[in-house]
């Protein structure tokens, strides 16, 4: 924190991103009026911010300068907040407790999730009122647009994004200095446009939403300067529909902006427009595809278009069209802040600079974590993750969501950046990381993610639509216990066929859960296929639930909850469970204290 | 349809808020989605007989106002339930058990995903990820987001909202 | 104009620059599938069944012929392995979602899904599972539609909005659920449809069958009489299917003026020709009621006429009314009587009102 804590003594910052879904309002609107009645005003400022990334011990509040960082808080907790502010004794019972070695810790830097990163992105969400353009100005925000629009020509611009090595965070990590390059050089030259993809639909992904809720001012000024760079006076935001608190933040960092001089007509005094435009999806995983995303944009159904020029030479009505992620474009003023040298030496040698990754599943810590491309798995999944949770073995993470692929325990040590995840079936797709441990089926994660992109698919071309279809039916036989060996043939060859010839990256993309579990784990498909059994215990059709008899005491939990009435025994005599009437619903399981029930 | 002067005005305030909303996009291109959005903010959802007039109105062909309003999951064709709940089955809900609260609140209301209870108090549906996956397993009741949900507590959130 | 040379399955060809695979391969006379594809209609590359591969600066991959553009020194492969495998794959999809009733279906013979499954050897659905169970529209006297047998292809939606400029029938709902839809999904008779029929001239499959002409007949069985339509001044080519010597529908032929479109007149309403009701001999009025007559007499009784009010009423008491199912030469022909023989201008035709 720079600046402002001259201004106040402390600050006491309130997650208002994610954790408002664990209660933050609360606490945010508490602290501001318990400090109000204390006369804290001049002295102590309550302030909103985005997202911590530590979502799991939500909602967080932190206080500066001395960084102290409060877990899991509640209304109740504001008085004992503001009074250890006077103490300067920390609340100690809301305090992270290491879990290794046990001890609560004080500050957020001394904590492993946060030690371990490198926040370039994310470095002013979680201390900066995302409402307030002073805040973002304060941390030397929009100083890189000045330095463009004063110093620097477009074609510097994009040489200098050209050298940082910058590649797409949207997922298919094309250098995005050369994509500039194209819309600047295109031949087009009446109007242009600049967009941001901000569709974020990949379950399990959500790192655009912390930056736009939490920093949206570091996106306009990214797409503000590609706007200078490419030569485009008209920039589109497209949002997901289920982001509404980031689309009324964009909209009032818009008005800020605009306010401030900082969008809009002769931005700085330049001579440089630049307008940003919010655009709302309607619902619609496919419309994050370039090609969709500007049909939609264009008022039409969100099916992609095939290419015959690229978006830059031809895209949104007819006109060259840079299009980048969230990500992508917070990228950048960083990059022209430091420039490109610098961001260059952060990373590997083919991608460089950090990337944010959404770390979910069955991990300890779970949350958003930015780390140097080239960083191990292992590192964020145990170091910053904290391993696995309930000490289960860990099984394989899932990388790039519907469009990934699962990566098994081997592979713990590759370093993460997009070729070396391309080379094990994965893919960087936005940086969704789900966690698996071994009480995950594997063939029944695949049918999850091949559900998704089934519903998802927009139904233009045939095999996509028709064979995602098939796909999915197949893999819930196999689950249901239903399957054939010549399932698995099936498998193959519809995966080689959707992801050959669909029209768009949805399609293409689609059956890489399936390969890359059956390349990886296709004795589970075996299983399920020739011994009808599901190793990891999920596929109910497939379970048996018994009752060890040595272990039951005869208490009848059981069978009263049991809503198929399919247990049956004396008092105090072991009972039993008749598999005819069974539901496996797992309601014995989870009733008997004795662990008497038995699922295999 | 039934009658009475209170509906009539109500009626008379949406057609006015639907005129507002055109002519607030008078000349902008690609103005189809945004004003079904906003049709479906004043009507609830979108009725057939509105559709039509905003085919007529911005010389779009009906079949493709339908078409539009079809594909994208957020438009509804049918009325809702004043209260929308919306159970996160994405991956990270899905792992950590979204399905057993799915099926509480179906259990509960009596009625399947994409469906509306009778007295219109709840419309349930499932959305493949709310973007809280760190709180999994989590739901939206109309805008309020509900994080590391237990189906028992799902059903008092749900209490709540009438 | 600059100029593409390319190699397909081993043969050089030189085309335009700017022209796709398909036009590159049909040039040489090699064959390649397509669905979605119409000459007359904007691309789309949807169905995927067009697909070939492509050798390209090094580069392997499948790409759809009918929009990918040519290249100088692509290699092209129109039937390599993998270009089978995902055309037998791509069939068995279509089929496994359409019904197999080609034994009954009006449009045995003339089915794209039909040859192009016979081409592959694809004896039938390669996949089981849900298959769609919508209703057949069978409500109006034109056109059959059952959208269980629609392949998506969507050649019907581009010549509804593109030729016929109305824009009926469009892509509703998504996925697995598309389907070909007019607005709130109602049948054509209670939509805007005028019955052209034109989507039904271009649907590859039969999805969209005229009614009266695949009831009546088998694809093989009629012949196809080329003939220029008699109802309006335009002039469309169509193609009368004849079976036993009597008309059974009319099919429109790719004309010269009129592509593959016709109106609802041009192509449906060909039901005159062998209507009991229509006059075969001319009819003379004679005490009240119409009695069969001679040519003879009947153009005597008509010039007697004729020449009565003319000579008691002058030649402007008469005036000729000509007909738009009348050819150019007759028209003129009546004109040329009406002011050479009648002696007055007092000529006008239908198509003006
Ligand atoms: C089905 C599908 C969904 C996509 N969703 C997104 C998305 O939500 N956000 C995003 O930035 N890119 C998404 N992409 C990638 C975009 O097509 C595009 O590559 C990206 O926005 C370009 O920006 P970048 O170069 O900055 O990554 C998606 C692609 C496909 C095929
Ligand atoms: S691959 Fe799927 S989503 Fe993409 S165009 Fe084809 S049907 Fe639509
Ligand atoms: S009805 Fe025929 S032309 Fe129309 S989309 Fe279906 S198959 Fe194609
Ligand atoms: S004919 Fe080429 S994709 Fe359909």
């Amino acid at each position: 924190m720079k600046n402002l804590a001259g201004k106040y003594k402390k600050i006491i910052c309130v997650c208002s991103g994610g954790c408002t879904s664990s209660g933050s309002g609360k606490v945010l609107a508490g602290l501001q009026a318990a400090a109000a009645e204390k006369g804290l005003a001049g002295k102590v400022l309550v302030r909103p911010v985005g997202c911590h990334g530590f979502c799991q011990q939500g909602p967080i509040v932190t206080v500066e300068p001395e960084k102290i960082f409060y877990t899991r808080v509640t209304e109740a907790d504001v008085p004992d907040i503001l009074e250890a502010l006077e103490t300067n004794r920390p609340v100690e019972r809301l305090l992270y407790v290491d879990p290794t070695s046990g001890k609560p810790v004080v500050t957020y830097d001394q904590i492993p999730f946060y030690s371990r990163q490198q926040k370039l992105v994310l470095e002013k969400c979680g201390c900066i009122n995302p409402e307030n353009i002073e805040d973002y100005l304060d941390q030397g925000g929009y100083k890189a647009l000045k330095k463009v629009l004063s110093t620097m020509t477009p074609q510097e611009v994009v040489d200098e994004v050209k050298n940082s090595g910058l590649r797409g965070r949207g997922g298919a990590g094309f250098p995005t200095g050369i994509k500039w390059q194209g819309a600047l050089s295109a031949k087009i030259k009446d109007k242009r446009y600049v967009i941001c993809n901000a569709d974020e639909g990949d379950p399990g992904a959500f790192m655009d939403r912390s930056v736009l809720e939490g920093d949206p001012h570091s996106v306009l000024e990214g797409m503000a300067i590609c706007g200078f760079a490419t030569g485009s006076h008209e920039g589109y935001i497209y949002v997901r529909a289920e982001y509404p608190l980031a689309i009324k933040r964009l909209k009032i960092a818009i008005a800020q902006a605009e306010e401030y001089g900082l969008l809009g007509d002769n931005i700085l005094n330049s001579g440089f427009n630049f307008h940003i435009k919010i655009k709302a999806g309607a619902g619609a995983f496919v419309c994050g595809e370039g090609t969709a995303l500007m049909a939609s944009i264009e008022g039409s159904r969100g099916m992609p278009r095939f290419k015959t020029a690229r978006s830059t030479e031809k895209g949104l009505w007819g006109k060259p069209t840079t299009l980048n992620n969230v990500e992508t474009f917070a990228n950048i003023p960083v990059i022209i802040n430091k420039g490109s040298r610098w961001y260059s030496s952060i990373g590997t040698e083919k991608s460089t600079g950090t990337k944010i990754f959404s770390l979910t599943g069955k991990v300890v810590n779970t949350g958003l974590v930015e780390v140097p491309m080239g960083v191990t798995l292992r590192r964020i999944i145990f170091d910053i993750g904290g391993g696995i949770q309930n000490n289960k073995k860990f099984k394989a993470v899932q990388a790039g969501g519907p469009s990934g692929g699962c990566i098994p325990a081997d592979y713990l040590d590759l370093p993460v950046d997009y070729d070396s995840l391309d080379e094990v079936g994965a893919m960087m797709g936005s940086g969704g990381l789900v966690v698996l441990d071994e009480t995950t089926c594997m063939v029944d994660l695949a049918r999850f993610f091949l559900k998704f992109t089934q519903q998802e698919s927009c139904g233009k071309c045939t095999p996509c639509r028709e064979g995602t279809k098939r796909m999915l039916e197949i893999l819930t036989r196999i689950c249901e216990g239903k399957g054939t060996p010549k399932d698995i043939d099936d498998l193959e060859r519809l995966s080689r066929v959707i992801s050959s010839t669909s029209l768009c990256g949805l399609g293409k993309s689609a059956p890489n859960p399936v390969l890359s579990t059956l390349k990886y784990f296709r004795s589970e498909y075996e299983a399920h296929i020739n011994d009808k059994r599901c190793p990891a215990g999920v596929c109910s059709n497939l379970l048996v639930y018994t009752i060890d008899a040595a272990k039951c005491t005869g208490c009848g939990a059981c069978a009263r909850a049991c809503p198929a009435g399919a247990i049956s025994g004396e008092k105090k005599q072991p009972h039993a469970i008749d598999a005819g009437l069974c539901i496996k619903c797992g309601s014995c399981l989870q009733k008997c204290k004795f662990g008497a029930v038995v699922k295999k | 349809m039934p009658t009475c002067c209170c509906q009539n005005n109500a009626v008379d305030d949406r057609q006015k808020a639907l005129q507002r909303a055109l002519s607030k996009y008078q000349n902008t291109k690609g103005a189809l989605i945004p004003l079904l959005q906003e049709a479906q903010e004043i009507y609830g959802y979108l009725p057939g007989e509105v559709m039509q007039y905003l085919s007529k109105e911005l010389k779009i062909p009906f079949s493709k106002v339908y078409g539009v309003a079809t594909f994208y999951a957020q438009f509804h064709l049918q009325p809702r339930g004043r209260n929308v709940i919306r159970v996160c089955t994405g991956t990270a809900c899905h792992v950590k058990g979204a399905g057993g609260i799915l099926q509480s609140i179906q259990e509960s209301l009596g009625i399947k995903s994409g469906e509306t209870t009778a007295d219109l108090r709840y419309t349930l549906e499932t959305v493949a990820c709310l973007g809280a996956c760190g709180l999994a397993p989590a739901m939206m009741v109309n805008n309020d987001t509900y994080g590391r949900l237990t189906p028992a507590e799902t059903l008092q959130v749900l209490k709540q909202y009438k | 104009m600059s100029t593409i040379t390319l190699t397909i399955n081993g043969q050089q060809v030189t085309v335009p620059a700017g022209s796709t695979i398909l036009k590159a391969a049909e040039k040489l006379g090699v064959f390649i599938p397509t669905l979605c594809h119409h000459p007359q209609l904007t691309a789309v590359a949807s169905c995927r069944i067009c697909v070939v591969e492509v050798t390209f600066k090094g580069r392997k991959k499948l790409v759809p012929a009918c929009m990918t553009g040519a290249q100088d020194g692509m290699e092209v492969e129109t039937e390599s392995a993998a270009v089978v495998e995902s055309r037998r794959t791509i069939l068995e999809l279509l089929l496994a979602n359409h019904p197999q009733d080609c034994l009954t279906c009006g449009q045995n013979g003339d089915c794209r899904l039909q040859d192009y499954a016979f081409r592959y050897n694809v004896p039938g659905a390669g996949f089981s599972g849900e298959r769609h169970a919508y209703k057949i529209e069978d409500d109006n006297p034109f056109i059959i539609r059952d959208m269980n047998k629609c392949i998506l292809c969507g050649r019907c939606v581009r010549m509804c909005a593109e030729i016929q400029g109305d824009g009926v029938i469009d892509f509703a709902h998504r996925g697995f659920n598309t389907k070909i839809s007019t607005a709130m999904d109602l049948p054509l008779s209670k939509s805007e449809c005028v019955f052209c029929g034109n989507c039904a001239a271009v649907c590859p499959v039969g999805a969209l069958q005229e009614k009266g002409l695949r009831s009546s007949a088998r694809t093989w069985e009629v012949k196809k009489v080329k003939t220029i339509c008699p109802y309006c001044g335009t002039g469309c080519s169509i193609e009368l299917n004849v079976k036993d010597g009597r008309v059974v529908g009319v099919t429109s032929c790719d004309g010269e003026v009129n592509g593959p479109a016709l109106c609802v007149k041009g192509r449906f309403g060909y039901g005159f020709i062998h209507h009991p009701d229509r006059l075969t001999t001319p009819l003379i009025k004679k005490n009240g009621r119409f009695v069969e007559a001679s040519w003879e007499e009947t153009i005597s009784l008509v010039a007697e006429k004729l020449t009565g009010i003319k000579n008691d009423h002058g030649p402007d008491a008469l005036a000729v009314l000509s007909s738009a199912r009348c050819t150019n030469e007759e028209n003129y022909l009546l004109q040329k009587f009406t002011r050479a023989v009648l002696g007055t201008n007092n000529i006008d035709h239908c198509a003006r009102l």
